[in-house]
């Protein structure tokens, strides 16, 4: 979208106040979907998608600027935090001697959730990783 | 010892991860990945003396048991090739700092050089010819974004040939990769190695085999598939290209040896002498095609082209002192190569050229560089007594062995045809007298002279290192050729006790 | 059904590749991602057709229903996928930017600026 046509549009009203509900169940629906991934259809992928989907839609309905402020992380830093906690989750299986990335889980059940392990914070890691890539795609087309 | 194994992965990645936290600080950025490219290095150079030591490596990722999970393995070879990656990385990242405009820096140029330094490593150290796609993906990625980096003109051009034709060998390689699984069920090298060797159907398997040369000879531009080397490699900024002529393309030849060493045997007649004949058009095409060049790196691109040749000749051969000489060859060219093109990026820093007609007189100001540049490009064309000469006199003793003296004879000629071109860059930039038309060389400042003076002089010292010291290297690839024709090594190291 | 299949993927490839060799840089994009379809089309169905449960395991079991299909083609499927996805995305980009700065999407237009280097 050039500069000169940004200035004619007006945002729709139809779209402001769909965003309105949308990006909240969205954004529960990508949490969703990342806490059910380990056994069933979802994880950290679709949920990251869906969250920066989510996103997207906040920046078309508003601005790019007013997204990005809704995100506070600047894309980029999302994508080292995202790669840090997925290579952490790997590294914390050295600790019990086992090759890296070797899925450790804790003894405990943690209500609602069920076990907690560290495959389920390699998926946070993706999900914080692709919600920055996608982000940093998304932010980059749609300025200018 | 699992995690050394991984060692030349997770630096890489963690320090670009951490690059790309602190996007906005120069300083730190910098100082992350000369941090990340000197950990690669040393990590690989333990690794080399583990398995020098002690044998191949093998990692079982997530503790999932081959060839059920994705394993690691470093034989020789990939320890060596490892610790090329390491020097390369190391040499680019200290000229980068010299070298590349703040306004790339604040792009996010560093955090990609490592990621394509971890993709790099990945291919070599992986086991299993699907995490070689994947590998090979992450290095197209971070490399296409490099080329691009910038946004001239002439880049976006080249980047899109770049990504077009990487693209597309990354489609037909994940056909042969889906292929491969159909006939044999694994994806594991090791198990591949050992189904295929006793397939029922072994015309299917070099209908595969020709999917993987067709794959890997876009990646290594091999004869009829190099058309877009020297239209996107020379765009990039220097030390990008550089890193790129090093080691890009000899990750295609390692990919190369490594399948058709390990997995596609069952048919030699037919694989590796078409492989010969490839090699023998490579050496010559390229070679030809860079006479007729006129620009620093144009002229250095296409002799890529035809120094892959003589690789991919020694794969060819297939003899134990053919892969030997093979493999000293790596050694000594992506030294080399990357060198020439730190040189020609050292020449543009002083002079604002890469065109001949534009330097000169470079011999008169700069003769340390000057040297530096001969050093290079004599080892280059094969000169007494620097790496170039043992690694070509490797591969024709071993031609003349196996009664092949045509190739031979095309060795030697394009050698000499690779003298003819080096002594043009040398008469043209660094011995006539400068063109009216061209500026003086500019000051530079003493930290950046370093940076720039730094990298070509170690990575020199290096070559003639390598010239003075052939035995033990020469001791090393021929042991690294031994394990990569006996496969059963591989294998057992991997499955276990059950070949 | 396996022949089917075999020739809508030779169907993609050709297509493929048909737009690759067009002159506008959008049609090579269209024809990058028709080869990618070919390509995971193609891994899907020498993976073998059947007709079986997905190999999942219920709760409380060990064993997925006898007969389950093969997961690793679906699993490199999904690989690629998502991998083509992200190539993709940056060729986008790539595009948005020659655009930008080029102004045209022919690819002829690219040409002739390789002696200002």
């Amino acid at each position: 979208m050039k500069p000169a046509e940004k200035d004619n549009t007006i945002p729709s009203l139809i779209l402001l106040t769909a965003t309105r509900y949308l990006v909240p169940v969205l954004l529960l629906f990508s949490l969703f979907l990342l806490t059910r991934g380990h056994n069933e259809p979802g994880g950290g992928f679709v949920g990251g998608l869906v969250a920066g989907a989510a996103f997207a839609l906040y920046g078309i309905a508003h601005t790019v600027h007013d997204a990005r402020r809704l995100l506070r992380f600047p894309p980029r830093v999302l994508i080292g935090i995202g790669l840090l906690v997925a290579v952490g989750s790997g590294l914390f299986s050295l600790f019990y001697r086992r090759p890296f990335m070797t899925g450790i889980w804790s003894v405990v059940e943690v209500p609602v959730i069920g076990k907690v392990g560290t495959p389920g914070i390699f998926d946070i890691g993706v999900f914080i990783t692709v919600l920055g890539m996608v982000l940093q795609i998304v932010f980059e087309l749609m300025e200018e | 010892m699992g995690l050394l194994l991984l060692l030349p992965l997770l630096i890489p990645f963690v320090t670009a991860a951490l690059a790309l936290l602190t996007w906005r600080r120069r300083r730190i950025q910098r100082a992350l990945a000369l941090a990340g490219s000197i950990g690669l290095l040393v990590s690989a150079l333990v690794l080399l003396l583990v398995v020098w030591r002690g044998g191949i490596q093998v990692v079982q990722v997530g503790n999932w048991p081959a060839p059920f999970g994705i394993t690691f393995v470093a034989d020789l070879f990939s320890a060596i090739m490892t610790v090329l990656g390491g020097i390369i990385a190391v040499a680019v990242v200290i000229f980068s700092h010299a070298s590349v405009d703040s306004r790339r820096e604040r792009f996010g140029y560093y955090p990609l050089l490592l990621f394509l330094m971890m993709g790099i490593s990945g291919s070599f150290l992986t086991g299993d010819i699907f995490n070689l796609y994947v590998w090979f993906e992450v290095m197209l990625m971070s490399s296409f974004v490099l080329v691009a980096l910038g946004n001239e003109r002439a880049q976006l051009e080249g980047a899109l040939k770049y990504v077009t034709i990487n693209l597309v060998s990354s489609a037909i390689f994940l056909t042969a990769v889906g292929v491969l699984y159909s006939v044999s069920g694994t994806l594991n090298m090791a198990q591949l190695s050992v189904q295929l060797s006793q397939s029922r159907q072994p015309e299917l398997i070099t209908v595969v085999a020709m999917l993987f040369l067709i794959a890997f000879g876009i990646k290594a531009a091999l004869f009829p598939l190099f058309f877009w080397l020297p239209a996107s490699y020379p765009v990039a900024p220097v030390a990008i290209t550089a890193l790129f002529a090093g080691l890009l393309t000899k990750v295609g030849v390692y990919a190369l040896i490594r399948v058709f060493t390990l997995l596609f045997t069952q048919d030699i007649g037919f694989t590796h002498a078409l492989l010969l004949l490839i090699g023998a058009l490579t050496m010559v095409t390229g070679v030809l095609g860079a006479a007729a060049q006129n620009e620093f790196r144009r002229i250095l691109s296409t002799h890529i082209i035809s120094q892959i040749g003589y690789m991919v000749m020694g794969l060819a051969l297939f003899t134990p002192l053919a892969l030997a000489g093979a493999i000293f060859f790596l050694i000594h060219n992506i030294i080399v190569k990357a060198n020439l093109f730190l040189v020609s990026g050292a020449v543009y820093q002083l002079q604002g050229s890469f065109h001949l007609k534009k330097l000169g007189g470079l011999y008169r100001s700069h003769v340390g560089l000057s040297l530096l540049f001969l050093i290079s490009a004599m080892s280059l064309a094969g000169l007494p007594p620097l790496s170039g000469f043992w690694a070509k006199f490797l591969l024709i003793r071993a031609s003349l062995e196996v009664n092949q003296p045509v190739i031979a004879f095309v060795a030697l000629g394009v050698s000499l045809l690779t003298l003819f071109s080096m002594t043009k860059i040398w008469a043209e930039v660094f011995w006539k007298n400068r063109p009216e038309t061209a500026p003086a060389p500019k000051p530079l400042s003493t930290s950046v002279r370093l940076q720039l003076l730094l990298p070509v002089a170690g990575l020199s010292c290096l070559i003639v290192g390598i010239g003075l010291l052939a035995e033990p290297i020469f001791i090393l690839s021929s042991q690294a050729a031994s394990q990569l024709l006996s496969p059963a090594e591989y294998v057992t190291a991997v499955l276990g006790g059950t070949p | 059904m396996t022949i089917v299949l075999a020739f809508l993927v030779g169907g993609l490839y050709a297509g493929g590749l048909y737009m690759m060799m067009r002159r506008s840089i959008v049609k090579l994009i269209m024809g990058l991602i028709l080869l990618s379809y070919a390509t995971t089309l193609l891994i899907f169905t020498v993976g073998g057709l059947t007709r079986a449960a997905p190999p999942i395991v219920p709760a409380g079991v060990s064993e997925p229903p006898v007969p389950f299909a093969d997961p690793v083609p679906q699993a490199l499927i999904l690989t690629a996928i998502v991998i083509s996805f992200g190539v993709l995305a940056f060729a986008v980009v790539l595009i948005e930017q020659t655009h930008r700065s080029v102004g045209t999407d022919d690819s002829n237009n690219l040409r002739g600026i390789e002696g200002e280097l």
